[in-house]
C-alpha cells in the first residue's frame, strides 16, 4: 500500500479544466490569496450547528473525519461532499468544503457527473445504509462498476433513523422495529460483499469508535484513484444502540474482529489464537491457530486483482458480526472513468477542437443565391 | 394533388426511343410502406436529402412501430415515411399521400385507406404471394379482385428485379432482395427528377467496409433509375420545382438532430462545457447519440443506469460549472421529477430534454403527442416552477436548444423544452446559422464574497439573489473563499443555510416564482400572425402543432375568411403580452395532441374562454380537418362592428 503523503485521489491534479472554469478560480486566486493546504480540524468545521442526537455515531466520525482531512494536503475549496438522504447526509453541512444534501439515493449519481466532469476536484459521498443500499442501490453499484473516481462513505446503523426506527436493509432477520413487530424476514445485504460483487477498486471497513482505525482506512480510501467504498459501522444510540456492542466491547472485541493488514498474516483473538485459512470452493474459513501449520494462514494480500479471495473475506462474518474483518479487503488500480473521458476528449481533439460552423453545416449543403 | 392544371411538357427521350411526357406539379406527398425490415426510413430519408439537395422545401413524418422487427409481413409490422416536397414554403408533412409505395400486401392494407381516391399506388408485385395476402387476411389478391378500381395502380416486380439487377454481384438471394428498397429509391429518383450523386456518394460511405454492399446497393438504385427511364409502366415523370428560399446557405435537418446541434453551438456560445447526462428512450436517444459525437467540442457524454443517474449526475456536472442537459421522454420526467425538485431548489442551470411521445405509461414510444405539458409545468411536489419552452418544427428545436440554455444560464434554473416525437424525426431544410450571430450566452461565475459577516469578514452568500434576474450566484468548486453548501431542504434567503422559519419559507417560495415568472420581461412578445389584423377568430398553440395550424390558416384564408394564428415558444411564462392580445379575438381556438392542457392554462390565467379542439392519434393534426374546425367557429362568430 502505498503511503505517500502526496495524495492522488483528491482529484488529479494538473488535469485539464475548462477554460471558464479555470478562470473564476484564478480570479478567485487574485482577490483572496493563494490556495491554503496547510489546514488544521478547525478549519474544515463550518459555522452551522451539528444536529444529530447527543452520542450519536456520526459525532465522532465528523471529528475523525475533520482531523483527518488536513492531512491530505488539499485546499478546502477543492473538495466537495454529496450526500443523499438520512442523517448521516446531514454531513455536508458541517463541513467547510464545497457540499450538496442531494435527494434519496442519488448522490453517487449527482457526484458522478461531478467528478466525471471536474477531475481535479477531490469528491466524496457520505451516505448511510437506507440510502445507498436500499433507495439508491442501483446508483452506488454502477459508481462503483464504473470506476470513477471518489470515495464513498457509507455510514452503516443498521436501521432507519431519520424516519425513527424501521429496518434497514443491513438489519439482522428477526429485527423487531416499528415496521417488523414480529421481526424482519428480509435478509440482509453486506455492503462489503456487495461492493465487490460490483467489482468495486477499494472496498474497507472501519468502526465509528475506533479513531486509528477509521483515519488509516480513510487515508488508504483518499489516496486510491477510482472509487473507494468505506463502510463504517456506526452506533444509533436512538434506534439501535449498542448494534456493534460486540465488536467494540474490549472484552469480547478481540475475539471477533479480523484486522486486516496488508502482508500480514491473518491472526486474530486472544494471543492470535484465530487465524484464516483456506476453505473448500475457493472460500476461507477460521482456524485455531495452533491447530493449523503457519503456511497454512492466508497472508492479507488486498491488491489480489480477482475480488473472490477479498469477496470470501467478507463472508467470513455473520449477521450477528461475529469474525467481522476489519480494514482494507481490496485495493486495485484500474483506469478511472474520469481519466479515460478526458482521453477520449483529448484523443477527440487530437485534430484541433471542434469547428462550429463547419459541424452546423454537414456534409450536405446547398446555397440559395440572391 | 394541388396542381390542378398540370401542364403538360413535351418529354425526354429514354434510350429506349421511348417519349415520356414531363408533367409540372406544385406539391407532391409521397408515402413509402414497407416492412419494419425493408428499409423504408432509410429509404425515406435519402429521398428526403435529395430532395433537399434538389431545392424543394419539404417535411418529412416519420411513422414506425416501437417493435424492432415486428413477424414479417404482418399489419404490426407495417413502418412508413411520408415525404411532402413543393416548389413553395409547406408546413407540413401533408394531409394525405399522393402517392403511396407498398412494399408487400401488408403496407398495402395498413395505408391504403389514407390514399385518396386517383392516386397512385405503386406495388412490389412480386411480394403478393397467397402466403403474405393471407397474413393480413385477404381473402382475394386486391390486384386482381377489382378492390382497388378507385386508384391507379402499377404492379412492378421490384424484388425480382432486384435480384436480376444483382444476379452477378455473388451476393445470395435474400442479401440481394435486401437492396430492394434502392431500387424502389431509384425508380422514385427518376420519377421525380432528383439529383442522385448524393444517394451514390451516400452508399460509398456508408458501406466503406463492405464494398460489395455498397455496390449492390448502387447497382440496384441505379436499375430502378434507369427502369423508370425504358418502362411503359410509367409514361410520365414529374418536374416540382425549387421553391424559392431566402439567400443562404441550406441543409436537411430532423429535429433531434437541430436539438443536438443548438446543446452543442449552447456549450460553445456559453464557453462552458456540456455535459450529458441520459438514459437510452424513444424518441430521444437520437440526441444523445449525437451528441456523443462531439467530444471535439468538450461535449461529455454520460449514459447513466437510469433516469434519475441521468439528471442527477447532470445537476451534479451544472455544480461544477458545466452545462448540465438531460434527455428524455415523458416516462423518463416521471422518474426525474425528484432531482427536477432539487435543481429548482439548488437553483442550478439545467436543461431537460422532454421528446414526448404517446401516453400515458409506455404508451406510444415511436408516437407522438403533446401531453407532457402539464407534467413540465407541475409534475413535482411542492410549489417548483420552471420554464418550459417548444420548439414549433425540427430545424426551430436548434433555436429553442439556445434559448433553453439561455434562460438556464442567465436565470441559474432547470428549463424544459419540450419537443416530440414528430419534431425529433421529421426534417426540413434549415438555414445554416453564422456562428457569430448566435446569441452570446456567457455567464459570469462568482468569484468573491457578496457580504460580510456580523464581524465583518467576508463572506459567500450563496443565495443573495441579482435585483433584477432575481438569480443566485453560481460559484464552483475549486473557486477559493466561496466554499457553501447547498441541498433540497428549504435555504435561508441569502446565506442558503438550512431553515425551517415560516416567514422564510413563504419568501423563499415567492422568490422562486417571481425569479420564473419574471422572465416573462426577458422574452419576445406574443407570435401573432393575423395579416390584415381584422380576424376576430384566433387559433393558438404550441410546439409541433405550428405547422399544421400554420397550413390551416393558409386555407382559410384562401377560402376568403380571416383568422389570426398565434404560437407559443414560451409556455412558462408565457409572453406578458399575451393576455392583451387573447383579449383582442372573439374566440380562441387551441388545437392541441393533448386533451386541451394548453388550453387550461390559458383559461386559468387569463379567464378567456378558450375552445379547445383535441386530438391524439399519435399523429400530427391535418391541416385540412383543422381548417374545417375553424372555419365552422368563424362562420358561427356572429358578425358584430368588429372589435377593434
Amino acid at each position: 500500500m502505498t503511503t505517500s503523503p502526496h495524495v492522488h485521489d483528491l482529484g488529479m491534479p494538473g488535469t485539464p479544466i475548462d477554460a471558464r472554469i479555470q478562470q473564476a478560480i484564478a480570479d478567485s486566486v487574485d482577490s483572496q490569496g493563494e490556495k491554503q493546504t496547510a489546514l488544521k480540524a478547525k478549519d474544515m468545521k463550518t459555522d452551522q450547528e451539528v444536529r444529530w442526537c447527543p452520542g450519536c455515531g456520526d459525532y465522532v466520525i465528523l471529528n475523525a473525519v475533520q482531523s483527518f482531512l488536513p492531512s491530505l494536503g488539499i485546499a478546502r475549496e477543492d473538495m466537495v461532499i454529496v450526500s443523499g438522504i438520512g442523517c448521516s447526509s446531514r454531513f455536508p453541512y458541517y463541513m467547510n468544503t464545497y457540499g450538496m444534501h442531494s435527494i434519496h439515493g442519488r448522490a453517487p449519481a449527482i457526484a458522478t457527473g461531478l467528478a466525471a466532469s471536474r477531475p481535479d476536484l477531490s469528491v466524496w459521498v457520505v451516505t448511510g445504509d437506507g440510502d445507498a443500499l436500499s433507495i439508491g442501490g442501483n446508483h452506488l453499484i454502477h459508481a462503483l462498476r464504473r470506476n470513477v473516481n471518489m470515495t464513498i462513505l457509507l455510514f452503516n446503523n443498521r436501521i432507519y433513523g431519520l424516519t425513527k426506527g424501521q429496518y434497514s436493509p443491513t438489519s439482522e432477520v428477526g429485527k423487531v422495529t416499528k415496521s417488523t413487530p414480529m421481526g424482519s424476514i428480509d435478509a440482509p445485504f453486506n455492503p462489503v460483499s456487495l461492493a465487490i460483487g460490483a467489482d468495486a477498486t477499494f472496498v474497507g471497513r472501519a468502526m465509528d469508535s475506533d479513531r486509528k482505525g477509521l483515519t488509516e482506512v480513510l487515508r488508504q480510501a483518499a489516496e486510491h484513484e477510482g472509487t473507494a467504498l468505506v463502510e463504517i459501522y456506526q452506533n444509533c444510540n436512538i434506534f439501535n444502540d449498542g448494534a456493534f456492542d460486540l465488536l467494540k466491547d474490549p472484552a469480547t472485541g478481540p475475539m471477533w474482529t479480523i484486522p486486516l493488514v496488508h502482508d500480514e498474516p491473518l491472526v486474530f483473538g486472544p494471543d492470535s489464537a484465530s487465524c484464516v485459512v483456506r476453505g473448500e470452493f475457493g472460500g476461507l474459513r477460521i482456524a485455531e491457530t495452533d491447530q493449523v501449520d503457519a503456511s497454512e494462514i492466508v497472508v492479507h494480500d488486498a491488491t489480489r486483482e480477482d475480488p473472490s479471495y477479498a469477496f470470501a473475506l467478507s463472508r467470513l462474518s455473520s449477521q450477528d458480526l461475529r469474525y467481522t474483518p476489519m480494514g482494507v479487503f481490496r485495493s486495485v488500480r484500474k483506469p478511472t472513468y474520469d481519466r479515460m473521458m478526458l482521453d477520449q476528449l483529448e484523443e477527440a481533439r487530437t485534430e484541433g477542437a471542434g469547428d462550429l460552423d463547419a459541424l452546423l453545416a454537414g456534409s450536405d449543403t446547398w446555397t440559395v443565391s440572391a | 394533388m394541388t396542381a390542378l392544371e398540370p401542364s403538360t411538357t413535351p418529354g425526354s427521350s429514354a434510350p429506349g426511343g421511348l417519349v415520356k411526357s414531363v408533367v409540372e406539379l406544385d406539391r407532391v406527398v409521397i408515402r413509402l410502406a414497407g416492412d419494419s425490415g425493408d428499409g423504408m426510413q432509410l429509404t425515406g430519408n435519402r429521398f428526403t436529402s435529395e430532395t433537399a439537395t434538389f431545392g424543394n422545401d419539404l417535411s418529412t413524418l416519420p411513422n414506425f412501430p416501437a417493435e424492432i422487427r415486428a413477424p414479417t409481413g404482418t399489419l404490426p409490422g407495417v413502418s412508413s415515411f411520408q415525404l411532402h416536397f413543393a416548389d413553395h414554403d409547406i408546413m407540413t408533412p401533408g394531409d394525405a399521400p399522393d402517392v403511396l409505395v407498398a412494399m408487400n400486401p401488408a403496407a398495402l392494407k395498413a395505408n391504403l385507406a389514407d390514399l385518396p381516391g386517383g392516386g397512385l399506388v405503386i406495388v412490389d408485385i412480386d411480394e403478393f404471394t397467397p402466403r403474405n395476402l393471407a397474413k393480413v387476411g385477404y381473402a382475394t389478391n386486391p390486384l386482381e379482385d377489382g378492390s382497388l378500381e378507385g386508384w391507379q395502380v402499377v404492379s412492378v416486380g421490384l424484388t425480382s428485379m432486384t435480384l436480376e439487377a444483382l444476379k452477378d454481384s455473388g451476393l445470395g438471394k435474400k442479401e440481394a432482395e435486401r437492396s430492394k428498397n434502392m431500387f424502389t429509391l431509384g425508380l422514385l429518383s427518376w420519377m421525380y427528377h432528383r439529383p442522385t450523386e448524393g444517394t451514390v456518394r451516400f452508399l460509398e460511405r456508408q458501406f466503406r467496409r463492405k464494398p460489395e454492399i455498397a455496390a449492390a446497393n448502387i447497382a440496384a438504385f441505379r436499375a430502378g433509375y434507369n427502369y423508370g427511364e425504358t418502362t411503359e409502366a410509367f409514361a410520365v415523370s414529374y418536374e416540382i420545382k425549387p421553391a424559392p428560399m431566402a439567400p443562404g446557405r441550406y441543409r436537411n435537418i430532423s429535429g433531434n438532430q437541430a436539438l443536438a446541434l443548438g446543446l452543442v453551438a449552447a456549450g460553445q456560445r456559453s464557453g462552458l462545457p456540456v455535459f450529458l447526462g441520459a438514459y437510452p428512450i424513444t424518441p430521444a436517444s437520437d440526441i444523445l447519440h449525437e451528441l456523443s459525437r462531439h467530444k471535439a467540442f468538450g461535449v461529455r457524454t454520460f449514459q447513466a443506469e437510469d433516469e434519475i443517474a441521468g439528471i442527477g449526475a447532470a445537476l451534479g456536472a451544472s455544480f461544477g460549472g458545466a452545462l448540465g442537459v438531460t434527455t428524455t421522454s415523458g416516462p423518463g420526467v416521471s422518474l426525474k421529477s425528484e432531482a427536477l425538485g432539487l435543481a429548482v431548489m439548488t437553483e442550478l442551470p439545467l436543461v431537460v430534454v422532454d421528446v414526448q411521445r404517446g401516453g400515458p405509461s409506455t404508451g406510444l414510444p415511436t408516437k407522438t403527442e403533446q401531453s407532457d405539458l402539464l407534467q413540465a409545468m407541475f409534475g413535482r411536489n411542492g410549489e417548483a416552477p420552471l420554464p418550459v419552452i417548444a420548439p414549433r418544427s425540427p430545424g426551430d428545436c436548434f433555436d429553442a436548444a439556445l434559448e433553453a440554455a439561455r434562460i438556464a444560464l442567465k436565470y441559474r434554473t432547470p428549463v424544459m423544452l419540450l419537443s416530440d416525437g414528430y419534431l425529433a424525426n421529421g426534417a426540413e431544410p434549415w438555414a445554416v446559422p453564422a456562428v457569430d450571430e448566435l446569441p452570446d450566452l456567457r455567464v459570469e461565475f462568482a468569484t468573491e464574497p457578496n457580504g460580510a459577516a456580523a464581524d465583518g469578514t467576508p463572506e459567500f452568500l450563496p443565495y443573495l439573489r441579482d435585483p433584477e434576474t432575481l438569480a443566485r450566484p453560481w460559484a464552483v468548486p475549486g473557486t477559493s473563499g466561496m466554499q457553501h453548501r447547498i441541498g433540497g431542504l428549504e435555504k435561508a434567503d441569502k446565506s442558503g443555510n438550512i431553515s425551517y422559519d415560516p416567514a422564510n419559507h413563504d419568501l423563499m417560495t415567492r422568490l422562486r416564482q417571481a425569479k420564473v415568472d419574471g422572465i416573462a420581461a426577458d422574452i419576445p412578445a406574443t407570435d401573432v400572425d393575423d395579416p390584415t389584423g381584422n380576424a376576430r377568430v384566433a387559433v393558438i398553440g404550441w410546439g409541433s402543432t405550428y405547422g399544421p395550424i400554420g397550413a390551416a390558416c393558409r386555407q382559410i384564408r384562401t377560402s376568403g375568411r380571416e383568422v389570426a394564428q398565434i404560437h407559443l415558444r414560451h409556455v412558462n411564462p408565457m409572453p406578458a403580452d399575451l393576455g392583451e392580445v387573447l383579449a383582442r379575438y372573439d374566440r380562441v381556438v387551441c388545437p392541441e395532441m393533448n386533451m386541451g392542457q394548453l388550453a387550461l392554462l390559458l383559461r386559468a390565467k387569463y379567464l378567456v374562454d378558450v375552445q379547445s379542439h383535441t386530438q391524439v392519434r399519435g399523429l400530427p393534426f391535418r391541416a385540412a380537418e383543422l381548417a374545417a374546425v375553424v372555419q365552422d367557429v368563424i362562420d358561427s362568430t356572429a358578425p358584430t362592428g368588429g372589435t377593434q
